[in-house]
């Protein structure tokens, strides 16, 4: 039986997540279908009929879906699961929310956050913040999981699967979707760029965020941070970088002013290329980076700003 | 700033009050009618302090917790101080703290009990609890208990697997309210404001509802001695998995546990022309 994968998307793009989602969908071995559930999402489905290893995309658009909600998203992929092995998300905060749902109702444990297919029913995975990977084997019955997009790379957009219409399952009516504050930027997703440059405690303002801001637009980078700078209020939650927030494995992480946690370490190094810029040398982010330079932030990035000016960035 | 004296001070001034209206509501058989008399449910872990340097053992069965420190799980902290809040507000009459592990789990219940929740309960258990196998049990909980809200945390940090309160949401037909940032209740119904990938959502669930939170939610306190000596006189009540019918055999099968690749540190530069030259070089500039 073939693997279904939840598509991660806003209902006008498909995000990359699914295209890696899909990747570590096609290492299990069986066909793989996409389940694209939102509304008036049909472009969406269109991108994922293109993505190579696909065989079949069903599209759920229903106002429903329009917001991903648990109940409802439950319900749904409850209704197509009786054909499929295997159950695969993005674990995306939309994967996270509604993956466990379904799998306590399939009766079957998830597997959270895989990083690699070892076999169709094996899979390594980190607990402990990365501090361990645990490689963990699925017994009989449906395979729930859910996957660490950075682990894996997207499939390419070689394919051309039919889309099949699905419809609507039930509503249990016992949530209703409010509202929403999305953070509006025209910089690159933490999760998808090729270069993030972070701050910690260290910029002390929302105001000193801004300095990371330009170098960020020069590079075409995406700006990220700890949980420390978070908490003091200097940017919103989705910036959050680390075991609880986002995950990323850019090209290049810039970490300015960021001591290095065991909690946002876990969220970037794997990253290619990491760069630390730091005022205390003994700082435990210098024990992971490639490349360290002990400075004062706000001497150190005015400069970086000016150098890579020079340079036409 | 619940972390300062004057804030303990506070805390526990509010608390005894907060027990004054308990015992009134507990003594009149009327209180079952009472709109805002809610019960809380609150499931709590047991695991490694955030502050250890995990290692893993020889072996590669598991992570060594031998002579570790252990403390309750950093977000079901959260969702304590979260269900203490709202009986202080006088939102909730009860306050029920549930962990299921070894016997040292009671000290996690004693934790809460210091931090504010009134009684606790204890589900004996050896070995690893898979989060499934925990939802079963703290469905039973709540069809014994019947709370109006679970809060708990959005992941243990050991096993980071973000499952149970979703899961025991799904086994209750209940709705949930995951990675909450702000909850306000209503008298059937809950507006959670959540931490989710683009920024904020705001869900309005009906209750009983599952909610779990996330860091922003509240900054737990510290429990006051007093509180702490108060604590040892709670009920905890003590049971099994088998009195709630689950078993919790383990259904994966864990293979191995090993260290992660090490990430060896790399030189230090002296400007940042040097900086931009090197990452030049490596190919990512």
């Amino acid at each position: 039986m073939a693997t279904l994968v939840i598509a991660e998307h806003d209902n006008k793009t498909l995000k990359d997540a699914t295209a890696k989602t899909v990747t570590a969908a096609t290492q299990l071995g069986a066909g793989v279908h996409v389940l694209v559930a939102g509304q008036n999402c049909s472009a969406v489905a269109a991108a994922a009929a293109k993505l190579a290893g696909v065989g079949k995309v069903l599209l759920a658009d229903d106002a429903l879906y329009a917001k991903m909600v648990a109940e409802t998203m439950e319900t749904l992929i409850l209704s197509l699961a009786g054909g499929y092995d295997a159950i695969l998300a993005p674990a995306t905060t939309n994967g996270k929310n509604y993956l466990p749902r379904v799998a306590a109702k399939l009766d079957t444990p998830q597997i959270s956050e895989i990083v690699k297919v070892v076999a169709p029913d094996t899979f390594e995975r980190p607990i402990y913040a990365g501090n361990a990977i645990q490689t963990v084997q699925a017994g009989a019955g449906k395979k729930v999981v859910s996957v660490r997009t950075t682990a894996f790379k997207p499939a390419a957009a070689t394919g051309s699967a039919a889309v099949e219409k699905v419809a609507a399952a039930s509503d249990p009516g016992t949530s209703k979707f409010v509202g929403e504050e999305l953070s509006k930027s025209e910089r690159p997703e933490l999760t998808a760029a090729k270069i993030v440059i972070s701050g910690g405690r260290g910029l002390q303002s929302a105001e000193n965020f801004k300095l990371l801001e330009k170098i960020a637009d020069k590079l075409h980078a995406a700006v990220g941070a700890s949980r420390a700078a978070v908490d003091a209020g200097f940017v919103t939650n989705d910036y959050q970088v680390g075991q609880t927030g986002k995950i990323v494995a850019p090209d290049l992480y810039i970490a300015v002013g960021i001591s290095g946690a065991i909690q946002h370490l876990a969220g970037m190094k794997d990253s290619k290329v990491i760069a630390a810029i730091n005022k205390d040398e003994e700082a435990p982010i210098f024990q992971i980076a490639d490349f360290g330079l002990v400075a004062d932030l706000f001497k150190a990035i005015p400069e970086l700003e000016e150098e890579l000016t020079k340079l036409g960035a | 700033m619940h972390r300062t004296n004057s804030g303990r001070l506070k805390t526990s001034v509010s608390a005894s009050l907060a027990d004054a209206r308990d015992e009134l509501l507990i003594a009149g058989p009327f209180s079952q009618g009472i709109s805002n008399a809610m019960k809380v449910l609150v499931p709590v872990k047991r695991v490694i302090d955030y502050n250890v340097k995990v290692r893993v053992k020889a072996d590669q069965t598991a992570v060594d917790l031998a002579n570790v420190k252990m403390s309750m799980n950093p977000f079901d902290e959260i969702a304590v101080e979260e269900a203490v809040r709202l009986k202080e507000k006088g939102k909730a009459s009860e306050v029920v703290a549930v962990s299921i592990g070894p016997a040292q789990a009671s000290e996690t219940i004693r934790t809460a009990l210091a931090m504010g929740a009134d009684r606790g309960i204890l589900v004996k258990t050896q070995g690893e609890v898979e989060p499934l196998a925990v939802a079963k049990i703290l469905k039973a909980i709540c069809d014994a208990e019947k709370p109006d809200l679970v809060i708990t945390g959005k992941q243990a940090i050991d096993d980071d697997s973000n499952q149970t309160g979703q899961m025991l949401a799904a086994l209750l037909g209940w709705p949930q309210a995951t990675f909450a940032h702000k909850l306000e209740l209503e008298a059937a119904s809950a507006k959670v404001e959540r931490e989710i990938d683009g920024g904020l959502q705001t869900l309005e669930v009906k209750l009983p509802a599952v909610m779990t939170t996330d860091l922003r939610l509240n900054e737990p306190r510290y429990a006051s001695l007093p509180n702490i000596m108060k604590a040892k006189k709670k009920p905890i009540d003590e049971k099994t998995p088998a009195d709630y019918g689950v078993d919790t055999t383990p259904r994966l099968k864990v293979l191995k546990v090993s260290e992660p690749p090490k990430r060896q540190g790399g030189v230090k530069v002296k400007t940042v022309a040097e900086l931009l030259a090197r990452l030049k070089d490596a190919g990512v500039l």
